[in-house]
């Protein structure tokens, strides 16, 4: 592997990420696009009574992760610094894929959520937030006199 | 709360996910670091099979009853991937430590793999 250190080692890094992306083939689209490869992935799903946001986000410090919900959008951002040895180290880097620096994720909820009562955990790198929908209107039986 | 792939209505069970590594050596041994977000410990399995390693878990996702998913970037249930170790590397005296769901491995070279100073003779 001699011609690797002609190339920067982002270029690499860049690459394999987008092999890896290549691998499944169906995806869906947003309109906030580009969202493959960001970092963290995002999973959302939803259920009667909340939106759940799953966002694979590992090996940051929780107290430096920022959700915050406004107008119905929601911004996860922070930072992960990178593992990486500085150049004076006695240390050779073999592969440099994993991300680091700042990230910054934007995701439409949908309207009728309750951006009151969300609650957000992080658990083996993984972010769970879950923001519940406000109790709908239910259907009313009117009698009649 | 009940365990399910990330994305219930298209994972199958033979999809895996690759996950991203960092591999840094110094005089020392080799440090392998690998993204594996949402993996408990209970669920991560590395093995070292002749001079194979192979590290693989299975991603535990806290999912309410009657979710279907409308956004899915991650849409397989498990992490896979495997290295090929060579000779002075010391497969018996590998360290892990899971934090965060990021893995870090320390594969010690084998004591006389490490450097050692060679005189130079001058005549």
């Amino acid at each position: 592997m001699i011609y690797r250190s002609f190339i920067p080692r982002e270029v690499l890094a860049q690459l394999d990420r987008l092999q890896r992306e290549l691998q499944p083939a169906e995806r869906s689209s947003s309109i906030r696009g580009a969202a493959q490869g960001s970092f963290p992935p995002i999973n959302i799903g939803s259920t009667p009574s909340a939106v759940e946001l799953y966002a694979f986000a590992p090996g940051i410090d929780p107290a430096t992760l920022d959700v915050q919900i406004e107008r119905g959008v929601l911004t996860l951002s922070g930072e992960r610094k990178s593992d990486l040895p500085s150049a004076d180290q006695k240390a050779t880097v073999h592969i440099g894929e994993r991300f680091s620096g700042r990230f910054r994720r934007v995701v439409t909820l949908p309207d009728d959520i309750d951006a009151g009562a969300v609650s957000a955990r992080y658990r083996d790198g993984l972010l769970h937030v879950s923001v519940p929908r406000r109790v709908a209107e239910q259907p009313r039986k009117i009698e009649i006199l | 709360m009940t365990q399910a792939t990330p994305n219930t209505a298209t994972a199958r069970e033979d999809d895996v996910l690759i996950p991203a590594v960092d591999v840094i050596e110094d005089p020392q041994g080799i440090l392998l670091i690998a993204d594996l977000p949402g993996v408990p410990k209970e669920q991560l399995n590395i093995q070292v099979d002749g001079d194979l390693l192979t590290l693989e878990g299975a991603i535990a996702l806290p999912v309410p009853q009657g979710i279907t998913s409308i956004h899915a970037e991650i849409e397989a249930p498990r992490f896979r991937r495997a290295f090929t170790l060579s000779r002075e590397l010391d497969a018996e005296r590998v360290e892990a430590e899971l934090r965060h769901g990021v893995l870090r491995l320390r594969i010690p070279k084998k004591a006389h793999a490490q450097p050692r100073r060679i005189e130079v003779q001058i005549d």
